[in-house]
């Protein structure tokens, strides 16, 4: 008993960093310009689909494929943004929804269209691969690494926003958008760069998931309502809280579907409701 | 030029009753538009089937039309109350009455019921709250439908449903002849409640509370109860809409509930033209024929040219695609002919945040 | 004889910042009152203390000898206590006439009506036309409020308080941005008035207050400087303190 919850503490966890991953950069972008992205899922997609293509077509090992997946969701979302999202700023949330919305439409179909709606296959590499034991409890060396990582890029995101005068900027267009425009804080490009980071931590997020949850062209859709959920119950805007949030949903998800499957799924969006309907701003939100 | 005495010397343009009057009053294309929808008995008559799925739909998209259309609610989940619909009507039949107004009544009271529990949470709330909320209410109900397979027969659909004749006299028949009228007509009659609806004060409070919630309050409305009812009446709508559906084809599948069918309904409000009646039905017209004939192709490719079709609508015709041609038309011809479309003219782009 | 509208010792503040500090005053039936003060006083602020959009932290707000503190913001609408905005606060897609034939059917509790078309109330279309050609704005009141001009578009917003049937009408700033040229219509209308109706209006065009209030309220850091007629506060060498040395302060 002990060591079955240990090991969905575990599981949860490692699933908690991989939504970390794929929501941390909605959640600033969101809390910054009160952009409802829900094209977001689509980066992590984006970089899903680099992972495979450069690991299955060209060959390339798994982990140099993960700064591309970075680089190429990242660079995708600025293109969205420069041509498309920048205009609707200003505009009612249903513009913004439904633009996005499309958005995660034609990418769906456009995965479809060239890569099938197959699961697409990823090969480990061995050191990935298999478990270890400690104290009679089984941990896959894969969502070892995945927890390690995803705390390296916390920490560093954290570290980033912090003790940088970059972080600073973009804290304050967090905190008060108009006064930061008043202290000469460049909004717009702060927003343009956190927007790409955001999108290509999902990007990596997205190539990380390949081997626990799979990836076919619905990955867009079906993760968004994952994302959306801890972005919405760990506040707009805060790492903290999105931290939390991911690690409760993965935790809780995990053990819903372990001790209760009957109703594990039912669980989350009972929590989601009753939480936000207590707080509409979220756990640590502050509007 | 300015008149004294408004209610004997108002000149034309200005003329307070006549211009209140006028938007009461029906007009020719109206009157076109409803008797073309009698032309599949004529036209199409292999097509009864996909006309009585439009009709549905547009059912379905009017009553969301109410509420974000007119009130401004945003609602991802709006499939919530047309499944609820459905399954009550499915299980009603099950359980032995086959009597189909009855079980319309039913069905549309057991959706309405739920709405009107929803709505004391739809009011408090707006923005991402509202969408993460309505969102998270569709899929909780997916999910309730799902694990609860003794009742709805879980993924493998409810099976059973078995109708009795309308009125006793008209049998539900394989060419879905009786299926299309009947549609029609229920789709006819709340059509004729919702415009009578808009056109009244309570319709006349609801675009006040999409224009300015804030401004509401000020002159002493509460949007509160406006939301509620309307809220349940969507409801109501929504749920017959799902129950005429389950009656023409005597079967409900999980896909009543799912997330899809909630996007799926505002992109066709939306590509009709949302906040001014006819734009769902439009949608609806436009939306399942373009989807009936792409049916032999990978339903994910679908997805594409709806997509674009969205982002173009966002980004370009804040009327929808009614609005937009109603404006072409206009342009190209120099008059306003088609005002009544266009107006009122696009305020979604328009409620733009503090 | 008793006030209309009355505060009593009104606090507010916002963390550390006092915005209302220990408001206190009594405004007589049909008095046309300024309140006045630079920047930040917190004019618009009491404003939105006395309408319901704020809650006070302490103190007590009065309407004809009734303690409203604890009531909402439309109730206190439905009571007689209304206000305009500084910024515009319109219906921008409804035209003048249905804004006000909705304010009209609020107030008189006919807004639940969904059976009945708007056009069989033609009271309440009559009487919505008589306010908007009161304010001259008969001949526009079929067009689209965000089409009209700015100056008329001020006009409206009075135009829907006075659908309301208020006791107390608060105008905040009701000529903000309106060119000066165009700026006589509108207080023509508020000097029209009806002598039944408390007026208190902020504004900063002292040529203005001075035409129009017969009494004034200074405001500065937000507590009541004093209040006078208006010679009384044009010879108080405080109010020039306020308004000419605020720049050293």
């Amino acid at each position: 008993m002990m060591t079955s919850l240990l090991g969905v503490l575990f599981d949860g966890f490692a699933y908690g960093m991989l939504l970390f991953l794929l929501s941390v950069g909605l959640s600033v972008t969101l809390g910054m310009m009160n952009f409802v992205n829900l094209a977001h899922c689509t980066f992590g997609m984006i970089g899903g689909y680099a992972t495979v293509t450069l690991m299955n077509a060209w060959g390339w090992p798994f982990l140099a494929t993960l700064p591309v997946a970075f680089i190429a969701a990242a660079m995708i979302s600025v293109v969205f943004e420069r041509t498309m999202f920048r205009r609707l700023y200003r505009a009612s949330d249903l513009d913004q929804c439904l633009l996005t919305i499309g958005l995660v439409f034609v990418s769906v179909a456009t995965a479809a269209f060239i890569y099938g709606t197959i699961q697409q296959p990823v090969q480990l590499p061995g050191y990935l691969r298999g478990s270890v034991h400690i104290g009679g409890v089984t941990l896959g060396v894969y969502r070892v690494f995945l927890i390690v990582f995803a705390l390296a890029v916390s920490g560093l995101l954290v570290a980033a926003l912090e003790f940088t005068r970059f972080g600073a900027q973009v804290r304050a267009a967090v905190d008060n958008q108009r006064m930061a425009r008043g202290l000469g804080i460049n909004v717009d490009g702060a927003f343009a760069i956190t927007f790409a980071l955001g999108s290509g931590l999902a990007g990596l997020g997205g190539a990380l998931a390949i081997d626990i949850v799979g990836l076919d062209p619905s990955f867009a859709l079906a993760y968004l309502v994952y994302v959306l959920i801890v972005v919405a119950c760990g506040g707009l805007g805060s790492i903290g809280g999105t931290f939390a949030a991911a690690v409760l949903l993965g935790i809780s998800d995990m053990a819903g579907k372990y001790y209760f499957p009957a109703i594990g799924s039912f669980m989350i969006y009972f929590v989601m409701i009753s939480l936000l309907m207590w707080r509409p701003s979220g756990i640590f939100g502050r509007r | 030029m300015t008149p004294t005495d408004p209610a004997t010397a108002a000149p034309a343009p200005t003329a307070p009753h006549p211009h209140m009057a006028a938007q009461v009053r029906w007009r020719t294309v109206e009157y076109v538009f409803w008797l073309a929808t009698l032309l599949p008995f004529v036209v199409a008559p292999d097509y009864l089937a996909l006309a009585s799925q439009i009709a549905i739909t547009a059912l379905f998209a009017l009553s969301l039309d109410l509420i974000l259309g007119y009130a401004g609610i945003v609602s991802l989940g709006h499939a919530a109350f047309f499944g609820f619909g459905a399954y009550a009507a499915g299980l009603v039949s099950k359980w032995g009455w086959g009597e189909p107004l009855s079980g319309l009544l039913i069905a549309g009271l057991a959706a309405g019921l739920l709405g009107y529990l929803m709505s004391f949470v739809i009011a408090r709330f707006r923005h991402l709250a509202l969408i993460m909320i309505t969102l998270g209410f569709g899929l909780l109900l997916l999910e309730a439908a799902n694990s609860a397979s003794g009742l709805t027969g879980g993924a493998d659909g409810l099976q059973g449903v078995k109708m009795w004749p309308v009125l006793g006299l008209f049998k539900f028949d394989l060419y879905g002849f009786t299926a299309y009228w009947y549609a029609l007509i229920v789709l006819f009659v709340f059509f004729l409640m919702a415009r009578r609806l808009i056109n009244s004060p309570f319709g006349l409070s609801l675009r006040g509370i999409r224009e300015n919630p804030v401004r509401m309050r000020a002159i002493g409305a509460e949007s509160g109860p406006h939301i509620r009812k309307i809220y349940t009446i969507a409801a109501f709508m929504a749920g017959v809409a799902g129950a005429v559906l389950t009656q023409t084809t005597e079967t409900v599948s999980l896909g009543v509930l799912d997330f899809q069918r909630s996007a799926d309904i505002l992109v066709i409000l939306i590509l009709g033209g949302a906040g001014r009646l006819y734009g769902g039905l439009i949608g609806a017209i436009i939306y399942m024929i373009a989807r009936d004939w792409f049916s032999g192709v990978n339903p994910q490719y679908w997805y594409f040219p709806i997509g674009v079709l969205l982002i173009a609508v966002v980004l370009f015709l804040p009327n929808g695609m009614l609005g937009g041609i109603a404006q072409l038309i206009d342009t190209v011809r120099g008059r306003r002919w088609f005002g009544w479309l266009t107006s009122p003219p696009p305020w979604l782009r328009s409620g733009s945040k503090p | 004889m008793s006030p209309v509208l009355e505060t009593r010792g009104l606090d507010k503040s916002f963390g550390s910042l006092a915005v209302a500090r220990n408001i206190g005053i009594a405004l007589p039936r049909g008095v046309r009152y300024a309140l006045i003060g630079p920047n930040g006083a917190g004019k618009t602020t009491l404003i939105n203390l006395m309408t319901g959009m704020l809650h006070p932290d302490g103190g007590q707000i009065m309407l004809d000898g009734e303690d409203i503190t604890a009531l909402g913001p439309e109730e206190r609408v439905r009571r007689g206590l209304v206000r305009t905005f500084q910024i515009n606060s319109l219906f921008p897609h409804l035209n003048p006439l249905e804004a006000v034939t909705l304010t009209i059917c609020e107030r008189e509790r006919i807004a639940r009506t969904w059976w009945r078309p708007t056009s069989d109330y033609r009271a309440a279309i009559d009487e919505a036309y008589g306010i908007l050609d009161s304010l001259m704005l008969g001949p526009v009141c079929t067009r689209e409020t965000r089409e009209l001009p700015y100056g008329q578009q001020r006009l409206l917003e009075i135009a829907l308080a006075l659908a309301t049937r208020p006791k107390v009408l608060l105008l905040d700033e009701p000529a903000a941005g309106v060119p000066r040229e165009e700026s006589s219509e509108l207080f023509t209308a508020i000097t029209s008035l009806s002598q039944d109706i408390t007026v208190l209006f902020i504004e900063h065009d002292m040529e203005l207050v001075f035409r129009l209030a017969s009494r004034i309220i200074v405001m500065v850091g937000g507590g009541i400087l004093l209040e006078g007629t208006p010679e009384e506060i044009s010879a108080d060498p405080r109010v020039r303190e306020v308004y000419l040395g605020g720049a050293h302060g």
